[in-house]
């Protein structure tokens, strides 16, 4: 038994109620577990035991299905590709978003408050709403099926909630560093890039997090605007991979559980920063 | 949120502007308002405009057809299918999902052993990506492979193919969505339980409250504010939900597990329908923005 099992308010908890909770987040865990678990494992599975056996380890275990997918150009491509438009995503989101929000926290000017009030009218509706005229717009701008056609309007629908989060920071930042910088002789400039961006690590990696996460995870704008297997995002190429061989399950589970381990790998060695970050996006907007 | 951020921003005090001030302005917030006029405020004014006609997206919208975009959604019973789906998703979040997440939360933010372990296995099914959920699900359900079929094979009954029933198909995505978030709600109440002064706790504790009594008192009310705010992104999240429809069902059978934006992909933009598709797309748009700002009014005044 562990030590001491306490309540919310430091109370010893009594046995019966310890294994109570016990059970019921064990059961909760398996429940969360299971299909992950087996979907893992289904990957080694030769398809007729994937009929007869869910949970048990394969009676043979074949290798071959992930290794082919590894030893592929595919698997290797869609990530690539999911990487780059994320890591665009982030670049462009937080020297965009950043740049607005310190001019917003510092700087009071004619319709200031006005603009501000304008950016953050995406807040309130999502890219779906207006995702056909998005369309158009990119096929009009010639982006469609280019990676930008994806990560300018993920930067654009982004923008609102980042700008939020980065002006709450930045405005938090003493005033007297500010007015010391500038009775120095640093122009805002100098101050946004040596003193607001170096003290903001915090918050600019929460932004990071959710901008990349969100890309990471994308499907309906890559949906409509990319055209081209070669530039499919892993979340795309997974959806094309289970059409392609919709008939092989142990083959489509390798492919799952190769293409959602990198976001379970991040998430294991960088949980706190995750956690942080995407519940942050949440709580402080 | 946003009418709060507009409310304080009228609070401050003014910074006297000079010109390098000025030269700021106008470098550092063009990039910001250029990207979100093109590729948000413009495309959401536009869908306005262009669900007054039919047109198929070339050449310009020519065929001004007035309200019957309109007409003939309210008249589709697919698309007032698709809505009363994407109420079942906010009834289930909020009866089934958040209440499972604030007792995940209070079972985990005790002092238990595993609790860390148990936050994160909980939170794990909120960083898979939506396709990614759907499809392990859609093995689950699958009726010859899978949960299902296990359980029908062990039972010895024919085998059941749950996403091509339509009485329970949307069921089965339910079950799913429920799956995927709770985990991230209960991170969130964590959060404000962790935020709860103990001392009320161990004062009613020796008043005698009742472990009942200190969470409807106490927990619950200081959680208020969280609790809000969990409503207001399940019910956002739940009026916008896509990715997982497809991967599960595509809609079918019969049409029968569409939500509003799955019904907008399958109907509007497939068939480059751009005119019936903007119609869908303006009243979501209203059904969100009404959402938010009314919600916010009434019961997030003081959060």
């Amino acid at each position: 038994m562990p030590a001491a099992p306490r309540d919310e308010s430091g109370r010893r908890l009594n046995p019966l109620a310890t294994i109570a909770i016990f059970g019921a987040l064990i059961a909760l865990a398996g429940v969360v577990i299971v299909p992950i678990y087996a979907t893992a494992l289904g990957g080694f599975k030769e398809l007729g035991e994937l009929r007869a056996n869910l949970l048990g380890l394969p009676h043979q275990w074949v290798w071959k299905n992930y290794w082919d997918i590894l030893a592929g150009e595919r698997y290797w491509r869609v990530l690539g590709n999911s990487l780059i438009m994320a890591l665009l995503t982030v670049a462009l989101t937080l020297a965009v978003a950043s740049m607005a929000a310190f001019a917003f926290a510092h700087l009071k000017f004619f319709g200031s408050k006005h603009l501000l009030g304008y950016l953050q009218l995406g807040l309130l509706f999502p890219v779906a709403t207006a995702i056909l005229p998005l369309f158009i717009k990119i096929r009009d701008l010639g982006l469609l099926d280019s990676y930008m056609g994806v990560v300018l309007p993920q930067v654009a629908f982004s923008l609102a909630m980042s700008i939020l989060l980065l002006r709450n920071a930045f405005k938090q930042l003493p005033d007297e560093l500010l007015d010391a910088a500038m009775m120095d002789g640093c122009g805002y400039f100098r101050y946004f890039l040596f003193i607001t961006l170096p003290l903001s690590g915090p918050i600019l990696s929460t932004v990071a997090v959710i901008s990349f996460v969100g890309s990471w995870n994308g499907y309906l704008l890559p949906l409509v605007v990319l055209d081209s297997e070669s530039r499919y995002p892993w979340t795309l190429g997974l959806m094309a991979y289970q059409g392609q061989y919709n008939t092989s399950w142990q083959l489509v589970l390798a492919f799952i559980t190769l293409t959602i381990l990198p976001a379970i790998l991040m998430f294991l060695f960088a949980q706190r920063y995750i956690v942080a970050g995407l519940t942050a996006g949440a709580v402080k907007g | 949120m946003v009418l709060s951020t507009l409310a304080t921003s009228y609070l401050e005090p003014a910074r006297r502007m000079n010109a390098n001030g000025w030269a700021i302005v106008l470098v550092f917030l063009p990039p910001a308002l250029l990207l979100f006029t093109v590729f948000v405020a413009l495309p959401m004014t536009e869908a306005a405009w262009y669900s007054f006609y039919n047109w198929n997206g070339y050449g310009r919208p020519e065929r001004f057809i007035g309200l019957t975009n309109y007409r003939y959604l309210i008249g589709n019973a697919t698309f007032l299918r698709a809505l009363v789906n994407n109420g079942l998703v906010i009834a289930v979040s909020l009866v089934v999902e958040l209440p499972l997440a604030l007792a995940a939360a209070m079972m985990v933010a005790g002092r238990i052993a595993g609790a860390a372990a148990f936050r994160m296995i909980f939170f794990l099914p909120y960083v898979l990506a939506d396709v990614g959920a759907g499809l392990i699900w859609r093995y689950m359900f699958d009726g010859d492979y899978g949960l299902v079929a296990t359980i029908k094979g062990a039972l010895g009954l024919q085998p059941y193919y749950l996403l091509a029933d339509k009485d329970w198909a949307f069921t089965a995505i339910l079950i799913v969505i429920v799956w995927k978030y709770f985990g991230f709600y209960m991170m969130l109440f964590v959060a404000g339980l962790q935020g709860i002064d103990k001392s009320l706790l161990e004062a009613a504790e020796i008043d005698g409250a009742s472990p009942w009594q200190r969470f409807r008192y106490i927990v619950l009310p200081q959680l208020g504010p969280m609790i809000r705010l969990s409503i207001f992104f399940s019910v956002v999240g739940s009026l916008q939900l896509f990715d997982i429809v497809v991967p599960l069902t595509g809609g079918g059978p019969f049409d029968t597990t569409h939500t509003m934006v799955s019904f907008l992909y399958y109907f509007g933009i497939t068939r480059m329908r751009v005119g019936f598709g903007s119609a869908v797309g303006v009243v979501l748009f209203f059904i969100c923005v009404t959402f938010a700002i009314g919600y916010q009014r009434i019961f997030m005044r003081d959060d």
